[in-house]
């Protein structure tokens, strides 16, 4: 008979066994060794029935299709813009991705993004070698104007946004910011009101600091209520960590 | 004359005190600091990044690079030249060696992972002292990889067979001494890592390696707890 070593959502370190036997299956993050499922990769564990997952606590952002992100222009090539998207690959922005103008060949392409400009884009393709081309052709997608950058690890973005984004919509509706969230870990806010822009600044880290606990929501409440002395709403009920 | 009694006063089989912390550097994508005795190395971890010069990328898995350093002040007193030397090349490939025997970059072609690990003090065993810190902070960057790594010196002293020599005895002189820094993978037992200065019969070899071995579940007992300290889980 097999046997479960850890708890639901317990934070694992690599190589920690998680079960023995082969009644567990192991699934994203964990490997079997022999009978045993072992960790492989820091994590929280998560289980599903017969399958033992880990949730992943750390990591740099990988470049997936149709995921929204902040991308930092860090050149310009004849055809396009290269960008950084805060992973280990950058991408690139055709000229015919990134508008519906006309753009005749000789044109100066920083009149449109220049260097160190911060764009949120779209990924449309990924190949195999982590070529990524991003395109501007969707809703939401624009350059964006002052504000600030805040640097949060990619697999605690679930967490920042919540469910069905009630997490960043609290923040919005507690601070008047403007908030945009991209999946590669870069969140752009921006206020008129500078002091609120530090409240959000401020909440978008602890959430961070404290993404992989539970009652996160009332605290992130409490903690806007205190700084804004106002009464903030949730939104909708947000309690579960959410997957990647 | 026999070595009758270690010369700070540790028991034949105990490792010096250790310390161990993770997530001590802000910049990097995982950081780790990993004391032993006067030993102190700090690791941080840069990456998954781009690889240049491009002639290095690997278009099949992502590279790990390690960079041991010792700092000026670092050494016995004396300055130690700062800048790569053959030593440190030495040192460096070993880690990457000893580290790479656990990671999966399989998810990153073209890419490199670089591991900085400096020391601000060093009193023997630093390459050991690099390895753990290393690995706790490769874990802590959230990297792929089936195992903690561990890392002891074992060795004899004159007649006694003793972990984690310090440097005193290492420079000891009133008989032979060897010195075998070995890698281990504590959940599997695997070594990684296996080196030897000094002279040592070949039957001790084996009963050097076990207690290598019990050593580096202390070890990885230290590892895991400053792990979990990261994300408020006291477990002591």
């Amino acid at each position: 008979m097999g046997k479960l070593l850890v708890q639901e959502k317990e934070i694992v370190v690599p190589g920690q066994q998680v079960a023995e036997g082969m009644d567990y299956v192991p699934g994203y993050g964990t490997y079997r060794e022999g009978e045993n499922i072992l960790a492989g990769r820091l994590g929280l564990v998560a289980i599903e029935g017969r399958m033992l997952k880990l949730i992943p606590l750390a990591g740099r952002y990988i470049p997936k299709r149709n995921d929204t992100v902040i991308g930092r222009v860090i050149d310009v090539t004849m055809s396009g813009w290269r960008m950084d998207l805060n992973s280990a690959y950058s991408a690139l922005l055709n000229v015919k991705d990134a508008t519906n103008e006309f753009i005749p060949k000789s044109a100066d392409l920083t009149q449109l993004f220049n260097f160190g400009d911060y764009v949120v884009t779209k990924i449309i393709n990924v190949t195999p070698q982590f070529l990524v081309d991003l395109t501007m052709k969707a809703p939401g997608l624009y350059k964006l104007p002052e504000g600030r950058i805040i640097s949060v690890t990619p697999v605690k973005i679930p967490r920042v946004i919540g469910k069905r984004g009630s997490m960043v919509s609290m923040i919005k509706n507690a601070t008047g910011c403007q908030i945009t969230v991209g999946q590669n870990g870069l969140v752009w806010v921006h206020g008129r009101e500078p002091a609120m822009e530090l409240i959000a600044d401020k909440t978008i880290r602890m959430i961070e600091e404290q993404a992989h606990t539970s009652g996160l929501t009332e605290r992130v409440k409490a903690f806007l209520e205190e700084q804004t002395g106002k009464t903030v709403e949730v939104p909708r009920e947000d309690e579960e960590y959410q997957e990647v | 004359m026999t070595y009758a009694k270690r010369l700070d006063g540790r028991n034949w089989t105990e490792l010096r005190p250790i310390e161990a912390e993770v997530g001590i550097i802000d910049n990097a994508t995982g950081s780790a600091k990993f004391k032993i005795g006067k030993t102190v190395a700090y690791a941080a971890v840069y990456g998954p990044r781009e690889l240049y010069p491009r002639f290095l990328q690997d278009p099949k898995k992502g590279l790990l690079r390690c960079h041991y350093n010792m700092m000026p002040f670092s050494g016995q007193g004396d300055r130690v030249k700062p800048g790569p030397n053959r030593r440190s090349r030495e040192i460096s490939l070993v880690m990457t060696n000893a580290l790479m025997s656990v990671l999966d970059l399989s998810q990153f072609p073209n890419a490199v992972v670089d591991v900085f690990v400096e020391f601000t003090q060093t009193d023997a065993g630093s390459r050991c002292a690099g390895i753990c810190a290393a690995s706790m902070a490769l874990a802590d960057a959230g990297i792929i990889m089936k195992d903690l790594v561990t890392a002891v010196a074992v060795g004899k002293v004159d007649d006694k067979l003793v972990v984690d020599l310090d440097y005193q005895e290492e420079a000891y002189e009133g008989g032979d001494v060897a010195d075998i820094p070995v890698g281990i993978l504590p959940n599997s037992g695997k070594i990684c890592l296996l080196q030897m200065d000094g002279k040592l019969p070949p039957a001790d070899l084996p009963k050097a390696l076990e207690l290598a071995k019990e050593a580096s579940k202390k070890i990885y007992d230290v590892q895991k707890k400053a792990l979990l300290k990261k994300f408020g889980v006291d477990r002591s």
